[in-house]
């Protein structure tokens, strides 16, 4: 009998629905309207959280997982995949997010870390984990955890673009600086990004990481999606920068449009029209470092 | 023909592990987003992502229309989970208003082995393909509830609560799996397509 044994949660299965994921837009939705209008747009996941990083932002306060009974409605109006936050180390909240049966859990700097110590052992679970990362040593320690999928972190809730593109870079540039180098050299390099050996061996080797890559803060605009495309995103989240705008079903089409023709700046042009407000926006510079949500992860 | 041109559908999903698995066995490839870019090829493959997404996609950029019109004339073409779904003539539990191809005259249900919790990985037997069990990986899978009788059933599901389920099919020439061979390195699935490709 060949299929005497069916396994579940296994690694390939955890990375290969982020695979499916890509070239799609994943939306920050708060309620089930939302989720609808995130859906009709052509979105190919939803991220279920109680508050937008905005408002988090702006309302202050220790920010955790969202209500389950809220997660549920939102799971019960949509039919593509339901993600969800849970914070940094709190596993206790990942059990709960596993046991409503969503499709990916987002270990997420968005909301106030839980152990600032430790991530999440996200080998312990069936449910896949994507968690961010500012630079290559960061992503190859989550994904050492058992992460299934990187994100940029940018700066979630600013619709400022500019922490996503340092790290879209910086990520880009230590992967081509590994896959310059000769075997000897990647040990050291494995020392100095403070990164699995093996792992590093395997981005020099494939020249890209062994798990997805998508974007992720302060995303605002077709623009800002088309630019992270090019900058090597395989995919993007948008938070904020949708339903805090002044007509969200036209910018959300509008932006799963620009991630779709990314290299065709004819059609970005056309999706860019007449969008109305994007979302106010912060500067990342006038935000006080202790604040900045890329220093939250280690 | 040696080295056949078979075009991946590239509106969304994994794209690359399907061009990767197509060259693997000998075929040359390119994308499709457009009209003229599907008037060049010999064979299409639909790859796995978000059914809805995909389909919703293909009628907003115009490329519905042109794709049923190619797969009615006769282009042979190949598609793993939303690729799958994609070819279904009628769908369970998708959007009301998703279109497909309907070069399968199958009922496909859309998630139909539940969460990604319950996605899984298992071995097939799948007679079409020599050289032994099919390992083969699930994501969110659909199965195929019901087939019209022009339909070639080319593997079940062998064990669990899903056991008999349909999950891979053949109709002339299309083609479709509920899994996902391009993410196993196994090439036997894309050089069966690859065969009905080159035999026109």
């Amino acid at each position: 009998m060949s299929g005497a044994e069916t396994s579940t949660g296994t690694t390939r299965v955890k990375r290969g629905m982020a695979e499916m994921l890509k070239g799609g837009v994943i939306m920050d939705v708060v309620n089930a309207d939302q989720a609808r209008i995130a859906e009709d747009a052509g979105a190919v996941a939803v991220m279920a959280l109680e508050r937008v990083p905005a408002d988090i932002r702006a309302e202050g306060g220790v920010s955790r997982m969202s209500d389950p009974e809220m997660i549920e409605k939102i799971q019960a109006t949509v039919s593509i995949p339901v993600m969800a936050k849970a914070r940094i180390g709190h596993f206790a909240e990942a059990q709960i997010l596993q046991s409503l049966g969503v499709d990916y859990i987002d270990e997420s700097e968005v909301l106030t870390p839980a152990d600032y110590s430790n991530h999440i052992d996200k080998w312990a679970f069936t449910v896949p984990f994507v968690c961010g990362a500012t630079n290559l040593g960061e992503a190859l320690r989550r994904i050492n955890e058992g992460a299934a999928m990187i994100r940029s972190k940018g700066e979630a809730g600013t619709g400022d673009v500019s922490n996503a593109v340092t790290h879209m870079r910086k990520i880009g540039g230590e992967i081509r600086r590994l896959s310059s180098m000769s075997p000897d050299e990647l040990y050291v390099a494995a020392k100095e990004l403070l990164a699995p050996y093996d792992l590093v061996v395997e981005v020099a080797a494939a020249g890209k990481l062994p798990v997805v890559l998508f974007t992720a803060g302060g995303i605002a605009t077709p623009a800002d999606a088309s630019l992270m495309m090019q900058l090597g995103a395989e995919g993007v989240f948008v938070g904020s920068g949708i339903f805090k705008s002044g007509d969200p079903v036209q910018r959300a089409n509008a932006i799963v449009q620009a991630t779709l023709n990314w290299d065709n700046p004819d059609v970005v042009a056309k999706a860019s029209r007449g969008l109305g407000e994007a979302m106010v926006g912060i500067n990342v510079a006038d935000i006080p470092v202790h604040h900045r949500l890329e220093e939250r992860g280690w | 023909m040696n080295a056949p041109l078979v075009g991946v559908l590239s509106l969304q999903g994994d794209v690359r592990e399907h061009e990767r698995a197509l060259v693997s066995v000998g075929a040359r490839t390119c994308r499709i987003r457009t009209e003229g870019e599907l008037s060049r090829v010999d064979g299409l493959v639909i790859p796995g992502g978000e059914s809805t997404t995909m389909s919703m996609l293909a009628v907003r950029t115009g490329l519905m229309q042109p794709l049923v019109d190619a797969v009615r004339g006769g282009l042979p073409v190949y598609g793993s989970c939303a690729g799958l779904i994609m070819l279904a003539t009628r769908v369970l539990d998708g959007r009301p208003d998703q279109q497909t191809l309907g070069a399968l005259d199958v009922t496909v249900r859309r998630n139909a082995f539940g969460r990604q919790v319950d996605s899984f990985e298992c071995d097939l037997d799948m007679p079409a393909v020599p050289g032994g069990p099919m390992h083969a990986v699930f994501i969110r899978a659909p199965w195929v509830e019901d087939c019209g009788p022009g339909v070639e059933v080319l593997a079940r599901v062998e064990d669990g609560p899903a056991s008999g389920r349909i999950v891979a099919v053949r109709q002339g020439k299309a083609l479709g799996t509920a899994f996902h061979p391009e993410l196993t390195g196994d090439g036997r699935v894309h050089a069966l397509f690859v065969e009905m490709v080159r035999h026109g």
